[in-house]
């Protein structure tokens, strides 16, 4: 074992970035990941150290770049899809509805109600499922391990659901431009149902674990300060804006997919700390809740897809009866449809902020640009900001209360 | 298009001479490549666009000339609104001014464009490669560059395509 050795991580490429101190040699630099249980992914964090006290942070990313951009260029507008799932890995759903989107605003594509209320009723559970892995693994961090046990239990169910809509758990493709996959079966309701049910009382158990813990509070009151200014100019959104003060929830403020129907609330705290951003995804699993339920009581009967074939596949049973549809579904699937020579921005709120979607056509059936604005990689930019001044316990706080998933920051 | 982005848009026509453009309710704003660090704190300062929404940059090559759009998305959380600052960029001149003075986002987000795209920015504190390796040669977004592959490797053919694998050997 004598070989092993530890290696000084030279200054020479921070040299900008750190303190004098750290170049004559006072504080320390320290590496932190990529390889880390607590960074959440592959992050790497460069940080100076003056005795435990962090002095600068400069994370290091692109370990989990796949040049997603890039590879969506080489395929039609129907096959890119599948990529979406594979960015963030937390809000399949959340993805596949940003992408569609931007492709029904690209081509002029209308959605049917049916399949807008099921949009709905999907992503707001996968923002639950995302809040509970945050919640989960933010609770692991910071010692309490049983709250990551039940909050993957509840995750679970929700997971059996998408399973059971699009047969797959995680890499879910079910939101196609102009509807969904297909209908959702029969047991679907009874299901979601059920967890509406459920989850209240589980929200009910996690807060008695943690919200009035004086060990929690310890650890996230007054940790990790973020003011209104500073994350407006780092384009911080989601959860962490709001957990600083400002009411901004495209959900609320641009309605799509027919948000404007339902009667929610956007939760704000004006702290900005650890535990305001806490606090804020917490009640926001309960408005979840809420829309999902609305969603569901109101959910029209019809069909899920448009019928405008030039854009959308005919479903199953039509292939096998009508000449034209088998053509469409030919051409569509080979050929791919043309986009006007233009772009467009969509955005919507994931479960970490504002996702949105550049994409710009060449009047061919491929994308000829597009570009992803991922929440997590501004969100994550603030964090050198945050964190000086705190212990390195505290980094951990931090990075875990922004909740980054690193598929999403690297593309 | 909304009456009040409307408005901001002649002003900008008037201050900095943009040309415009709209697709599906968007506006689409051209300004110079000189002008831009100007007109997001005009933007920012004077109509409350207060957040950088997204930035990056579209590579026309070999269609058009100038080559390059670097894109700014920028949003009012006040007054609800969005607009689309475009700068085109020369392919043999490949500088903009830096916005991280305005938004501090711009930081990340141009170093994304930088390595993606090689376009450099100009009084950039931070100016390193960001998703990429430091030895990587190229810009992958830019249209001339292909959509490679890597050779699978085999325990038969291990040592001969070994040769071939662009990483660096001992």
């Amino acid at each position: 074992m004598s070989e092993y050795q530890l290696q000084e991580i030279p200054v020479g490429p921070y040299k900008h970035l750190v303190s004098e101190r750290a170049i004559s040699g006072e504080t320390m630099i320290l590496n932190m990941g990529p390889q880390h249980p607590s960074t959440h992914g592959v992050l790497r964090l460069v940080l100076e150290l003056d005795g435990e006290v962090i002095v600068n942070c400069v994370p290091e990313i692109g370990y989990l770049h796949t040049g997603v951009e890039k590879n969506m260029e080489a395929k039609t507008y129907l096959k890119a899809e599948v990529m979406t799932d594979r960015l963030d890995y937390m809000n399949n759903m959340g993805n596949n509805l940003a992408y569609v989107m931007a492709v029904e605003k690209l081509v002029g594509l209308d959605v049917p109600p049916r399949a807008q209320a099921l949009r709905v009723i999907l992503t707001e559970l996968q923002r639950i499922a995302s809040h509970l892995v945050w919640l989960g693994t933010t609770a692991l961090d910071l010692a309490a391990m049983s709250v990551f046990l039940y909050c993957f239990r509840e995750r679970e169910i929700i997971l059996d659901i998408f399973e059971m809509v699009s047969g797959q758990r995680m890499m879910v493709t079910y939101f196609r431009p102009g509807g969904v996959w297909r209908d959702v079966p029969v047991e679907f309701e009874a299901a979601v149902r059920d967890f509406i049910k459920l989850l209240p009382k589980r929200i009910d158990e996690y807060e008695a674990l943690l919200t009035k813990n004086p060990l929690w509070l310890d650890r996230t009151v007054g940790i990790g300060k973020l003011d209104a200014a500073t994350a407006l100019q780092h384009g911080v959104t989601g959860p962490m804006l709001r957990a600083s003060g400002i009411n901004w929830d495209l959900r609320k403020v641009r309605p799509y997919m027919g948000y404007e129907q339902y009667d929610f609330n956007v939760p704000v705290a004006t702290q900005g700390d650890t535990y305001a951003r806490y606090i804020v995804r917490v009640q926001e699993l309960r408005e979840s809740l809420k829309i999902v339920e609305q969603a569901l009581n109101k959910l029209p009967m019809g069909p899920v897809r448009s019928d405008n074939r030039k854009f959308v596949t005919p479903p199953r049973s039509e292939i096998g009866t009508s000449m034209e549809a088998l053509i469409h579904h030919f051409k569509l699937w080979t050929e791919g449809f043309p986009a006007p020579k233009a772009s467009i921005y969509n955005a919507v709120e994931s479960p970490r902020g504002e996702l949105g979607v550049y994409l710009e056509g060449d009047g061919g059936p491929k994308p000829y640009r597009i570009h992803w604005r991922t929440p997590s990689f501004d969100n994550l930019s603030v964090v050198p900001q945050i964190v000086k001044g705190h212990l390195v316990a505290d980094l951990i706080a931090i990075l875990a209360s922004t909740d980054i998933v690193l598929g999403d920051i690297d593309r | 298009m909304d009456n009040k982005l409307e408005k901001i848009v002649q002003t900008l026509q008037e201050k900095f001479g943009a040309t415009f453009e709209e697709f599906r309710g968007e506006a689409h704003v051209f300004v110079k490549p000189e002008q831009i660090v100007e007109a997001l704190t005009f933007l920012r300062d004077q109509h409350e666009f207060a957040l950088l929404s997204a930035m990056t940059a579209v590579d026309y090559w070999p269609q058009e000339s100038p080559r390059f759009h670097v894109i700014y998305q920028l949003t009012s959380l006040t007054q609800n609104l969005s607009v689309q600052l475009r700068i085109p960029v020369n392919g043999s001149q490949l500088k903009v001014p830096t916005a991280t003075g305005v938004f501090a986002v711009a930081n990340w987000r141009e170093r994304e464009i930088m390595d993606m795209f090689g376009i450099e920015f100009e009084g950039h504190p931070d100016p390193r490669r960001i998703l990429l390796p430091d030895d990587l040669d190229g810009h992958p977004l830019r249209k001339d560059f292909p959509l490679g592959y890597e050779e699978p490797q085999f325990t038969f053919n291990f040592e001969e395509i070994d040769v071939r694998k662009p990483y660096v050997k001992e």
